[in-house]
């Protein structure tokens, strides 16, 4: 059984073309500016049967189109990942088109075998420097860039994935140590910048937890322009979400 | 004729046969957009008066003018012009732009109220004739209606009957006067006359009058070309006669009828057939062959009826329903995509949005790329185009040459036609089931013989049973109402000049409807998976219901539900094909409510799946707003499930999207709205409006009206302007599912 939070039949946001997105339950990271708390928990979630997802996909497949499939987002998906093996197997038959977006710092066989299974992966690289990645999220980036070399090596696509947080992830100096390290990655085939938002704060009221970047605010339309010059600066397909 | 030899010659140059004509002459465009072009100064000029017209007629609550003393017919009003000077394609309803006319025929008291309304008594010597010496539809209608009829009708439970208004959805084939003038389709009548002998039946006798009517209109017709200094007796020559001719056929429909729905058919790629003749000979250019068409459109876009308050609260937004088909497939595989099919749409760029004419694109996957991505980023621009499945209509109906009536109706163009039926109420339906048959506000006994229900917690068998003995007695009610109104509408409101230019004799389809469907199946699936206690007042009538447990609701692609939706469809359809109705029609049923699920909501009492007294219902097919958790795909995927072969008429579904939503560039955007449709269709769904807007944008129109004059919103099978909706109506679209991503 898979612990799943929520479903988003038309998910335009997370890869390529229309996706079914299946959010799934717990995460290990603890990002200040999380969106979505609710999926932190490794308790709760709905149990469900991984038919159940083939099913769902089946019968949303004719929407796919070229380009689109399914998508594991989160919470972390790979914290269930020999659960969710014989499912990416199942889907796979099926013809469908996987995407996995992961923080890419949970790192087992399982993983590995999930990741092989995968078509295309959403790294979510929260911040480069290892110190600022360890304030933002509670949790160390060094598997992280790790896995961007993994899947380098084994020629699996990936889409680069980073939240401009004011303040906490956009210094220039973290963002071209970045692009100096993975300029050459061949498997990369897009940036994607995703703005800070607020739009998960009411969720913490409701869980009467209190948000921690109170006081930071959206992106400025300059700041977002600045951040993407600097990843142009490495790469070709940069995009802000 | 010289027209003749311009063409393939075919069936259709031996009999009156439109379709045969397109067929063997049609071009198929695999293009693009590239070759389109922008408004000419001629056409900005003529629609800047228009807009200033309509600016006016907003500004006097909706109407600019009224004509309170002639009785509209084809030939009542002299020629009327915009800019006469500059005008290409002419004729006005009246003779003066956005001038009004008064209709009596469907009803003197209609007119007289729709004119006191707006401050004017109709003129005395109408009001005695219609009064004392020629009977109206709607005094026909009410002189036959039973007490039981009456009692259905007033409590809500069959709502939006065309008893006093006229009924609308017949589609002349426009095309004809372009193609064989009127003298050859005199001609035409003549032999079918001939051929009507006995014995004299009254349908044989019926039928003999009726032709000799639409004789009468296409002569009356050739009169309204004179006005206009137009030779109607004969072909159409050239392209922008072409155009002329097929208008002058549509305008004599528009000044003879008020319909609910006056649409236009499926004109443009017909209209492509003479416009690519004149282009391949270098007689014109695309901008003239643009021009022609956005002057076309304004034309349709400045047709008006004198409507009642009480009409407006079904129809919102003074719709005329100017449908035009666009697109789809030929039988033989070719597709009907032409480059006057993108320069319609192209329209909406030049004129700016529109809901009319109602632009109604008929979808195949197959279709050229070209134009499903440029009817994909029309409808993120403008929101002004609605979808239907074209493979499952040609597969279910069988032509590959037919229109849309109103919003949803499929029509085989002058071969069938449709008598329109307004719609029952499902879930009204579903609480006389709860109450021993009586109404939930009223309780009046509108169904005998309904147990009263015993138990504390609603068993699902037992209000099944009882459900489907309601629905049988509503069923032949709602016949017995239909009856009694097309033979009334038939007598004493003909509608001679769209008939003559149909087949003699056609195939009729009457179009009953169904609304509250998404409430009914979540009542049902309610009452089914958790536990549901009616709150019951002091004489028994349900006021609320206690629900205790979770239940799954219609629209999340979970078939525990959606087969409830499916199977309800299908019951309530066998009921109505069980009885027999005027004329020998075959019955079919719309899942459709246009704006009146606004209407129905106010009359329907609380309801098991928790929805309190009052609140709106759903549109249409559409799942209940809010019910709809994992998105606008799972809901598509529901709606898609109901079949069409049990809802003949269309199950309408309308799609409200912020154009953000629907992807991060704009290309991708339109790349997934294409697949959307493409999707969405070949699951065997029917129809798809599609508003891409956001909530920001209709919250500011609703407090700066004149900000947004041109805001086109589609509600259910169709568009309206946002600003001219009710601020109730207003309110109920921002309420809808804007499946916003979060």
């Amino acid at each position: 059984m898979i612990k799943v939070h929520s479903y988003e039949s038309m998910g335009t946001y997370d890869g390529p073309g229309l996706r079914l997105v299946v959010f799934l339950q717990g995460c290990n990271f603890r990002c200040l500016y999380c969106a979505n708390p609710d999926t932190i928990a490794l308790q709760g979630g709905t149990l469900t049967d991984p038919e159940e997802i083939v099913r769902m996909a089946l019968s949303q497949k004719a929407f796919f189109g070229k380009k689109g499939g399914i998508t594991f987002s989160g919470g972390e998906p790979t914290l269930q990942a020999k659960e969710l093996i014989p499912l990416f197997k199942r889907l796979k038959a099926e013809g469908i088109h996987i995407c996995l977006d992961s923080n890419g710092s949970v790192w087992n066989q399982d993983v590995e075998e999930l990741l092989q299974l995968t078509d295309l992966v959403l790294l979510d690289i929260k911040q480069f420097n290892s110190q600022r990645h360890q304030e933002l999220t509670k949790h160390s980036n060094s598997q992280t860039i790790k896995t961007a070399a993994w899947l380098e090596e084994h020629n699996k696509p990936f889409w680069l994935r980073y939240v401009l947080v004011p303040g906490y992830s956009d210094f220039e100096e973290d963002i071209m140590m970045l692009g100096e390290q993975l300029t050459n990655y061949k498997m990369i085939q897009r940036i994607e910048i995703l703005p800070y938002h607020t739009l998960g704060v009411h969720k913490y009221e409701i869980m009467g937890q209190e948000y921690q970047l109170k006081n930071i605010k959206e992106n400025t339309p300059e700041q977002i322009e600045k951040a993407a010059g600097l990843f142009k600066r490495f790469f070709n397909c940069v995009y802000v979400n | 004729m010289e027209s003749v030899k311009k063409f393939k010659d075919g069936l259709w140059s031996k009999e009156i046969n439109v379709k045969d004509f397109v067929s063997n002459n049609i071009k198929p465009y695999d293009g693009d957009a590239s070759f389109l072009q922008g408004p000419t100064e001629i056409t900005k000029q003529i629609w800047d008066i228009c807009l200033q017209a309509i600016e006016e007629e907003r500004a006097n609550n909706g109407l600019r003018s009224l004509d309170n003393k002639t009785v509209s017919t084809i030939t009542s009003h002299k020629a009327g012009y915009i800019d006469k000077e500059n005008e290409l394609i002419v004729g006005l309803q009246t003779d003066e732009l956005l001038k009004r006319a008064i209709k009596p025929f469907g009803g003197i008291n209609v007119v007289a109220r729709a004119c006191k309304e707006n401050g004017l008594e109709v003129d005395e010597k109408v009001k005695d004739i219609f009064t004392h010496y020629r009977k109206t539809h709607n005094d026909g209608v009410f002189d036959v209606y039973t007490d039981e009829i009456r009692s259905f009708r007033s409590l809500g439970f069959l709502t939006g009957l065309p008893d006093n208004y006229a009924r609308g959805r017949v589609i002349g084939d426009y095309r004809r006067l372009a193609l064989y003038g009127i003298d050859r389709l005199i001609e035409a009548k003549l032999q079918d006359l001939q051929t009507l002998t006995g014995p004299m039946t009254e349908a044989r006798i019926r039928l003999r009058e009726e032709v000799a009517d639409q004789i009468k209109a296409l002569k009356d017709i050739k009169v309204m070309g004179e006005y206009y200094g137009l030779e109607l007796s004969r072909p159409a020559h050239t392209a922008q006669e072409a155009v002329q001719w097929v208008y002058m056929a549509y305008l004599a429909a528009v000044k003879e009828q008020d319909g609910a729905a006056m649409s236009l058919g499926n004109v443009s790629s017909f209209l492509d057939i003479y416009i690519d003749y004149e282009l391949s000979n270098g007689t014109i250019d695309e901008t003239f062959a643009q021009e022609l068409i956005d002057q076309f459109v304004i034309k349709l876009r400045m047709v008006r009826h004198l409507r009642m308050q009480s009409y407006n609260d079904i129809f919102a937004g003074d719709p005329t329903w100017v449908t035009e088909a666009i697109g789809g497939r030929l039988n033989d595989g070719r597709h009907k995509v032409t480059k006057t099919s993108f320069r319609f749409l192209q329209t909406l760029y030049n004129l700016g949005p529109s809901p009319e004419p109602n632009m109604t694109v008929l979808w195949s996957p197959e279709l050229p790329e070209g134009f499903k991505s440029f009817c994909a980023k029309v409808s993120i621009d403008t929101s002004s185009i609605q979808y239907e499945n074209d493979d499952l209509m040609r597969s279910v109906r069988h032509s590959d040459d037919y229109g849309i009536a109103c919003c949803v109706s499929f029509q085989d163009i002058g071969r069938q036609i449709q008598f329109f039926g307004a719609r029952a109420n499902l879930a009204k339906a579903l609480l006389l089931a709860i109450n021993g048959g009586r109404c939930e506000n009223t309780g009046t006994l509108m169904v005998k013989d309904i147990p009263v229900l015993t138990g504390d917690v609603l068993n699902f068998d037992e209000v099944m049973a009882n459900y489907k003995k309601v629905l049988k007695e509503i069923a032949r009610v709602y016949n017995d109402a239909m009856n009694i109104i097309h033979y009334m509408h038939d007598k004493y409101y003909y509608e001679k000049a769209q008939m003559a230019f149909v087949d003699t004799n056609p195939r009729i389809n009457l179009a009953y409807g169904a609304a509250g469907l998404s409430i009914a199946a979540d009542s049902l699936s309610a009452i089914k998976f958790a536990k549901v206690k009616a709150q019951r007042n002091d004489i028994g009538l349900t006021t609320g219901f206690d629900i205790d447990g979770d239940f799954p609701c219609y629209g999340n692609d979970d078939d525990r539900v959606d087969s409830l939706a499916v199977e309800l469809t299908h019951h309530f359809s066998e009921e109505l094909s069980k009885l027999p109705i005027y004329k020998n029609a075959r019955p079919t049923l719309s899942i459709l409510t246009i704006t009146s699920n606004v209407m129905y909501g106010t009359k329907t009492g609380a309801t098991p799946d928790g929805r309190k007294k009052g609140v709106a219902f759903a549109p249409g097919a559409n799942p209940m707003h809010g019910r709809d958790a994992k998105g606008a795909i799972a809901s598509l995927t529901s709606v898609a499930k109901i079949s069409y072969e049990d809802a003949q008429d269309g199950v309408s579904n309308t799609f409200s999207i912020v154009p953000k939503s629907l992807g991060v560039t704009e290309e991708d955007r339109v790349d997934n709205l294409v697949d959307m449709m493409d999707g969405y269709f070949s699951k065997g769904a029917h129809h798809l409006n599609v508003n891409v807007l956001n909530r920001e944008m209709l919250e500011d129109a609703m407090e700066h009206p004149e900000k947004y004059p041109q805001l086109t919103i589609r509600v259910s099978g169709y568009a309206v302007h946002f600003v001219s909706l009710s601020r109730e109506h207003q309110l109920e679209v921002i309420s809808r599912s804007f499946h916003n991503r979060m």
